[in-house]
C-alpha cells in the first residue's frame, strides 16, 4: 500500500506526468492502433456467424467493450475526484476532467451501437425493455451535467471541487439507478427481448472481444494522457497570460 | 428560538412572499396536467392508463423550478456567509432549507395532486398511493435538489445547469414513485412504495451532508 501510494504521489507532480506521459503517448497510441486492428479483423472475417443473428452478432464486438468502457471510465472519474477531495493531488482534477469527454463519447458510442444493433434483432431502433441500454442513456445523462458543471464556474478549483462532489453523488446513485431501471423492467413485464450480449458467449467469439475491449481502453488511456497533457499546457498558458498582464 | 427554527422560518416566509417559488410551482403542476390531455386527446381510458406517471413526472419538474435560488439568492445578499458563521453547523443549515423547500413546493403539491387526478381521470385505486407516493417521494427531489442547488450556487443562469445534473439522479424516485401508483392500480403488491421509502430515507439522511460540502467549497477562498 505504501508503495503504490508513493508511486502514485511521485506521478502527481504535474512536471512529472509530463516527462512520462510523453515517453508512454506513442507506444500506447501505437498499440491501440494494433490491438484495435487485429481485434477488428479476427471480429469481422475470423468469426462464424451466429445461428440465430447471423452477421449482425458482430455489433457485439463494438458495442460491448463501448458499454463497458462508460463505466469503467466514470468509475475513475469517481476515483479521482475523491482523490482529488480528499489528498489534493494536483493532478487528479486534471484527470477527472480530461476522462469526462472520453467516457461520455463512449456511452454514446454504446448507445448507438446498441440501437443500431437493436433494428435487426428487435426489429426497433430503441427498446426500453433492455435495462443496460437504458442506464446508459441516464449514464450519459449524467456525463451531460458532469461536463456542463466544469464548464459553467469560471473559478477552476472551486469547479474541480464542485465537479468530484457531483461525481461521487453520481457514483452512489448509478447502482440505484441500474436496479431501479432493472425492477422498472419486471414491472411493465417486457416481452421476452433478446437481452443485448446476453446469456453465455461462445469462446470463438471471446477472445476477439478480449481484444477490442483490451483495445478499446489502451485506445482510451492514449486519448487520456493526450488530454490530460493538454490540459496541462493550457492551464500553464492561462498563468503565463495571467502574470503577463498583471 | 432555535437557530434551525429560525431559518426554516424565514425560508418559509422568503418562498410565499412575493419573489418567491411556492405558489408558481403549483400553478406549473396544475397547467402541464391541464396540457397533457391536448397533446395526447381527451380519450378518457388513454389518460386513466398514464395519470399516474404524468403526475410524478410533472411533480417533479414542478419540485425543480424554486430550486435554483435555494442557496443562491443567500450567496448572492451575502447571508450565507452569515450562515456559515453561525454556530448552527451547514449540515443543519442545508436541512433546514431542504425542509423549508419541501414544505413550500412538495408538500403544496402532494395536497394538489387528487385534484389533478380527476383531470387525468385516475382510477380510484390510484389515488391514496398517489397521494402517499408523492408524500414519501418528494423529499428525496428536494434532497438531491438542494446538492444541486448547493453545487450551482455561484453560476449566473444556474437553473438549467442545476436541472441537468438533478434530473437524472432522481430517476430512483420517478420510476419507484410512478410503479408504487401501477402496483396500487393493477394490484401487483406494495414493493414499489417499499423502495421509493428506502430511496427517500437514505436521501433524506445523506444528502445534507453532500450539500453543506458543496456549500464550503463555494465559500472558500
Amino acid at each position: 500500500m505504501a508503495v503504490s501510494m508513493t508511486r502514485i504521489t511521485v506521478l502527481a507532480n504535474p512536471k512529472r506526468f509530463l516527462d512520462y506521459s510523453s515517453v508512454l503517448l506513442p507506444w500506447t497510441g501505437g498499440l491501440a492502433f494494433v490491438l484495435l486492428a487485429v481485434g477488428l479483423y479476427w471480429a469481422l472475417f475470423e468469426t462464424p456467424p451466429d445461428y440465430q443473428q447471423h452477421e449482425t452478432v458482430k455489433i457485439m464486438f463494438v458495442h460491448v467493450p463501448a458499454a463497458w468502457m462508460g463505466i469503467f471510465v466514470y468509475s475513475l472519474i469517481a476515483g479521482a475526484s475523491l482523490g482529488g477531495l480528499v489528498f489534493r493531488h494536483p493532478l487528479s482534477d486534471v484527470a477527472a476532467k480530461s476522462a469526462a469527454p472520453l467516457g461520455a463519447a463512449f456511452t454514446a458510442l454504446a448507445l448507438v451501437t446498441g440501437s443500431l444493433w437493436g433494428r435487426p434483432t428487435w426489429g426497433t431502433y430503441w427498446q426500453w425493455g433492455d435495462a443496460r441500454l437504458v442506464s446508459e442513456l441516464l449514464l450519459l445523462f449524467i456525463y451531460f451535467g458532469y461536463i456542463a458543471l466544469w464548464n459553467a464556474i469560471d473559478d477552476p478549483t472551486r469547479a474541480a471541487k464542485a465537479a468530484a462532489v457531483l461525481a461521487l453523488v453520481g457514483a452512489a446513485d448509478l447502482p440505484i439507478i441500474h436496479f431501479s431501471v432493472e425492477w422498472w423492467n419486471t414491472l411493465h413485464q417486457p416481452n421476452n427481448t433478446l437481452v443485448l450480449g446476453g446469456g453465455g458467449i461462445d469462446p470463438a467469439f471471446l477472445w476477439p472481444l478480449l481484444i477490442m475491449a483490451l483495445g478499446y481502453t489502451v485506445l482510451f488511456v492514449w486519448l487520456w494522457l493526450l488530454r490530460m497533457r493538454t490540459e496541462i499546457f493550457e492551464r500553464r498558458a492561462r498563468a503565463l497570460m495571467m502574470a503577463k498582464g498583471a | 428560538m432555535s437557530a434551525f427554527q429560525a431559518l426554516l422560518y424565514r425560508d418559509m416566509k422568503l418562498a410565499f412572499r412575493a419573489g418567491g417559488g411556492a405558489s408558481l410551482a403549483m400553478a406549473f403542476f396544475g397547467l402541464v396536467i391541464s396540457l397533457q390531455p391536448f397533446g395526447v386527446g381527451p380519450d378518457l381510458m388513454l389518460l386513466s392508463r398514464i395519470a399516474g406517471g404524468v403526475l410524478w413526472v410533472t411533480a417533479a419538474l414542478a419540485a425543480m423550478l424554486s430550486l435554483d435560488r435555494l442557496f443562491q439568492a443567500d450567496y448572492e445578499d451575502g447571508s450565507l456567509d452569515i450562515i456559515a458563521l453561525s454556530p448552527l453547523s451547514l449540515e443543519w443549515a442545508a436541512t433546514a432549507k431542504m425542509l423549508a423547500h419541501w414544505l413550500t413546493t412538495g408538500l403544496p403539491l402532494v395536497l394538489l395532486s387528487p385534484l389533478l387526478g380527476l383531470l387525468l381521470n385516475l382510477p380510484a385505486p390510484g389515488y391514496l398511493p398517489l397521494i402517499m407516493s408523492l408524500m414519501i417521494g418528494t423529499p428525496a427531489l428536494s434532497g438531491i435538489g438542494a446538492i444541486g442547488a448547493a453545487l450551482t450556487l455561484s453560476i449566473r443562469r444556474g437553473g438549467l445547469i442545476l436541472v441537468l445534473i438533478v434530473l437524472p439522479l432522481i430517476s430512483p424516485t420517478l420510476i419507484f414513485g410512478a410503479g408504487t401508483v401501477i402496483d396500487a392500480i393493477e394490484g401487483t403488491g406494495r414493493g414499489a412504495f417499499a423502495l421509493l421509502a428506502a430511496f427517500s430515507v437514505a436521501v433524506v439522511g445523506l444528502s445534507p451532508f453532500a450539500a453543506a460540502a458543496s456549500v464550503r467549497l463555494n465559500l472558500a477562498n
